[in-house]
C-alpha cells in the first residue's frame, strides 16, 4: 500500500537518469534503461490495483490518469527494450558512438519521467512545466543523429513546439484568472481537484478564451493539423525508438492535457461546448492526413502521417462526447499506442537492415525477413482498421456512434478512413510482396516487443476482458 | 491601490508594447538584439513594480531574471553568436514591413476587444490592463516569428513572445509558480541559443562533428 505513491512512478525512471548519465558502457546502460522500465511498469501496476492516495498540491493518481500512466510505462517498457537491439545495430554501423548513448539513455528516463509527471501532475503549471521539459528532451533526441535533416527537424520541433506551449502557457495563466475570484490567491486556484469542484462558478467567458489557448497550444503537440508540421519531421529524422515513443506516448499526454481542460469546461454551464472545435480540428487532421499518407516516400514519414490520421480520430470522437464515444476514443488511444509502436519496432530493424527509409528502396520483405515482413503486414493491417484486430473494433465504435448523433460527420469520417486505409494498403504491397529489393543481411533483432504489442492488439480484437471494458465505460462516463 | 500606481503598471506594459512595435521593422541584427534587451529591461521594470504594488517579493526574482538573463547575457551572446558567424547583413522579411506594421496594429485591436470584454467581470483592473498587453505583445511577437526568415530574429520573435507570457503571469494576482514558470522559459531560451550555434555552425562549416559525419555520409544516402 505504501508503494503504490506517485512518487515513486516518478522518482524510479528521475534516479535511472542520473545513473545513466555516469554509465559510460552502453551495454550496461541499455540493461539498466530496460531494467528501470520494468520497475516503473511494475509500481504502475500496483499504482493500477491499489486504492488511489489522496491527491496533494502537486500530484494526484484519479480513475482517468492511471489508464494513461499504465499505458506510459507498458509501451515505455517495451520501447527500452527495443531500443537496446536497435542501438546496437546503429553502434556498429558507426551511426552512433558510446557518448552519444550515454547521453541517450539519461534524455530517454528523463522523458518518462516528464511524461509521467505531466500525467500524474495536480496542478495546471506543474503540468506545463513537464510538457515542457518532455518536449525538450525528444527535441534533443530528435537531433541525436547530427546530419542536416536530424538538426533541421529538431530546430523545427524546437521552435513549433515552443510557441504551442507559450499559447498553452497562456490559457493556464487565463484559467488561473478565472479561478482566483472564486477560489483566492494561491495555489489551491492552481490545483485541478479543487478547480474541478469549483468551476462551475468561474467566469465563462474567461474560460472560454483560455480553452482556445489550451486547445491550440496543446493541440499542436498533439499534431492536430494545421499545427502538425513539426510531427513528420520529428518522427522521421530521429532515432527509432524515439519515434515509437513520440507517436504512441507524446502525443497521448498532450491530448490528456487537453482533455482535462475539457473537462473543466464541461463542469461549467456556461461556456461553449468545446466539443465542436474538437470535432472539427480531428476531422480535418483525418482528412488531411489521409490524403497526404499517398504522397510519401519515406517510410517512417508515412507512419508518422498516420499518426496524424489517428490522433484526429481519437480527438473527433473525444470531441463528440457521448459515453459511447468517449470509449471508442479511450480504446483507439489504447490500440493507436500499441500498435503505431509495435510498428515503428519494425520499421526500426526495416530500415536497418535495408540501409534505408526510404521505400522505393524496400521491397519483397516477407521473403527476405520473413518475422519482420509479417510484422509489418499485421501493423498496418491493424492500423488501416481492418478486421479483426483491435483498431477496427474502435474505429468501428467511433463510426457507429457518430451515425446516431450526426449522420453528416460520420460520412466524411468514413470517406478519410477508407482513404486511409487505401493509401497504406497500396504501400504495404510494395513493402512487403514482389521483388526483394534492399539489403538482405540476416537481421539481429529482438522480435519479442513488436510480437508482444501486435499479439495485445490481435487479442483485444477478439475479446476484451469484461473488467477492462467496466473500467473503460466508467472512465468514459467521467470525461463528460 | 492608488490611480498612481495603477497608472505606472499600465505605462511600463504599454511601452512593452510599444518595443515590441519597434521590433517589428528593425532590419539590421545588432540594432533587434539591442531592442530586445531593452524589451527585456522593459519587462524588468514591469514585473519589479508589479512586486512592489503586489506586494509579492518573489517576483523581484522574475524581475531579476528578466534583468540579468534577458536584458545581458542572451542579447550579449546572439551579438557573439552573429559577430563570429558573419551574419549580420540586412534581415529579409517575408511581408513588406508596411503591411506587417498594419496587421501589427489589427492584433492590437484584437487583443483589447477580446481580453477587455472577457475579462469585464472577473479580474481587477491592473489585472485586465496586463493581460489585454500581454496578449498584445504574445501576438506580435507570433507576427514576427512568421515574417521573418533568418533564425535568430525569429529567436528574437519568440523571446518577446516569452516576455508576454511572464507578464501576464505576473499581472495574474498571486499565482504560484511564477518564478519556476519564468526559470523554465530561461532555460528553454538558452537551450534554443545553443541550437541555433549548432545549427548555424553545422550549416556554414558542414558539421559540427567532422570525424563522425564524414565516414557515415555517403551510406546514409
Amino acid at each position: 500500500m505504501t508503494l503504490a505513491t506517485p512518487a515513486l512512478v516518478l522518482l524510479i525512471p528521475l534516479s535511472a537518469a542520473v545513473l545513466l548519465a555516469f554509465l559510460s558502457n552502453h551495454r550496461v546502460g541499455a540493461l539498466v534503461n530496460a531494467v528501470a522500465s520494468f520497475l516503473t511498469l511494475l509500481a504502475a501496476v500496483s499504482l493500477l490495483i491499489a486504492p488511489h492516495p489522496a491527491a496533494d498540491h502537486y500530484l494526484m493518481i484519479d480513475d482517468l490518469n492511471v489508464v494513461f500512466i499504465a499505458l506510459n510505462c507498458l509501451v515505455g517498457f517495451t520501447s527500452s527494450v527495443f531500443s537496446a537491439s536497435y542501438i546496437a545495430h546503429e553502434l556498429e554501423t558507426g551511426r552512433l558512438t558510446p557518448a552519444y548513448l550515454r547521453f541517450y539513455h539519461a534524455m530517454y528516463q528523463i522523458l518518462m519521467f516528464a511524461m509521467i509527471l505531466a500525467l500524474s501532475a495536480n496542478n495546471i503549471g506543474l503540468m506545463w512545466v513537464a510538457i515542457e521539459v518532455a518536449t525538450l528532451t525528444t527535441v534533443m533526441m530528435v537531433g541525436l543523429y547530427r546530419t542536416h535533416e536530424a538538426l533541421e527537424a529538431a530546430w523545427k520541433y524546437f521552435i513549433l513546439g515552443s510557441v504551442g506551449i507559450g499559447l498553452a502557457l497562456f490559457g493556464t495563466i487565463l484559467v488561473y484568472v478565472a479561478a482566483e475570484p472564486v477560489i483566492g490567491e494561491g495555489i489551491d486556484a492552481m490545483d485541478w481537484t479543487v478547480l474541478i469542484g469549483r468551476a462551475a462558478a468561474f467566469d465563462p467567458a474567461l474560460l472560454n478564451v483560455a480553452f482556445v489557448f489550451l486547445l491550440l497550444g496543446y493541440g499542436t503537440k498533439v499534431g492536430l493539423a494545421p499545427l502538425h508540421a513539426w510531427l513528420p519531421d520529428a518522427h522521421a529524422e530521429g532515432p527509432t525508438p524515439i519515434s515509437a515513443v513520440l507517436s504512441g506516448l507524446l502525443l497521448n499526454v498532450a491530448l490528456y492535457a487537453v482533455l482535462r481542460f475539457k473537462m473543466l469546461m464541461a463542469a461549467n454551464a456556461g461556456t461553449v461546448a468545446p466539443g465542436p472545435l474538437m470535432v472539427t480540428l480531428g476531422l480535418v487532421s483525418l482528412v488531411f492526413a489521409a490524403v497526404m499518407l499517398y504522397r510519401r516516400r519515406d517510410i517512417k514519414r508515412m507512419f508518422a502521417y498516420s499518426s496524424i490520421e489517428h490522433m484526429g480520430i481519437i480527438t473527433f470522437a473525444f470531441g463528440m462526447g457521448s459515453p459511447l464515444a468517449n470509449f471508442a476514443g479511450l480504446l483507439h488511444m489504447t490500440m493507436h499506442s500499441l500498435t503505431k509502436s509495435g510498428i515503428f519496432f519494425a520499421v526500426g530493424h526495416i530500415a536497418q537492415v535495408k540501409g534505408t527509409q526510404r521505400m522505393s528502396e524496400i521491397g519483397g520483405l516477407t521473403e527476405t525477413h520473413p518475422w519482420l515482413g509479417w510484422s509489418l503486414v499485421l501493423g498496418v493491417v491493424a492500423i488501416a482498421g481492418l478486421p479483426p484486430l483491435g483498431i477496427f473494433m474502435s474505429e468501428f465504435l467511433v463510426v457507429s456512434s457518430t451515425f446516431a448523433r450526426a449522420p453528416l460527420l460520420a460520412v466524411i469520417l468514413v470517406a478519410g478512413l477508407l482513404l486511409a486505409l487505401g493509401a497504406l494498403l497500396l504501400r504495404l504491397n510494395g513493402l512487403a510482396f514482389g521483388e526483394p529489393r534492399g539489403g538482405m543481411a540476416p537481421v539481429k533483432a529482438s522480435h519479442v516487443p513488436m510480437l508482444a504489442h501486435l499479439a495485445l492488439v490481435f487479442a483485444a480484437g477478439l475479446y476484451l476482458p469484461p473488467p477492462l471494458v467496466a473500467w473503460f465505460q466508467h472512465v468514459a462516463s467521467l470525461l463528460g | 491601490m492608488t490611480s498612481l500606481d495603477f497608472d505606472i503598471s499600465h505605462l511600463l506594459a504599454g511601452s512593452l508594447v510599444l518595443v515590441s512595435f519597434m521590433l517589428l521593422y528593425q532590419d539590421r541584427l545588432y540594432a533587434l538584439l539591442n531592442l530586445y534587451a531593452l524589451h527585456a529591461l522593459t519587462l524588468a521594470l514591469a514585473v519589479a513594480w508589479q512586486a512592489r504594488i503586489q506586494h509579492a517579493p518573489h517576483l523581484y526574482v522574475t524581475a531579476a531574471i528578466a534583468l540579468g538573463f534577458k536584458a545581458i547575457v542572451i542579447p550579449g551572446a546572439l551579438r557573439r553568436i552573429v559577430a563570429r558567424l558573419g551574419i549580420h547583413r540586412e534581415i529579409e522579411t517575408a511581408v513588406g514591413i508596411g503591411l506587417t506594421m498594419l496587421a501589427g496594429m489589427a492584433l492590437v485591436a484584437l487583443s483589447m476587444v477580446v481580453m477587455l470584454r472577457v475579462t469585464s467581470g472577473a479580474a481587477g483592473a491592473v489585472a485586465r490592463e496586463d493581460l489585454a498587453l500581454a496578449l498584445a505583445v504574445v501576438l506580435l511577437g507570433l507576427l514576427m516569428m512568421v515574417t521573418r526568415r533568418n533564425a535568430v530574429s525569429q529567436v528574437v520573435g519568440f523571446m518577446s513572445l516569452e516576455n508576454g507570457l511572464v507578464l501576464a503571469a505576473t499581472g495574474a494576482k498571486g499565482m504560484p509558480l511564477v518564478v519556476e514558470i519564468s526559470v523554465a522559459f530561461s532555460v528553454l531560451i538558452a537551450l534554443i541559443v545553443v541550437g541555433i550555434f549548432l545549427f548555424r555552425i553545422r550549416e556554414r562549416f558542414d558539421t559540427v562533428d567532422i570525424a563522425a559525419l564524414d565516414q557515415f555520409r555517403g551510406e546514409r544516402r
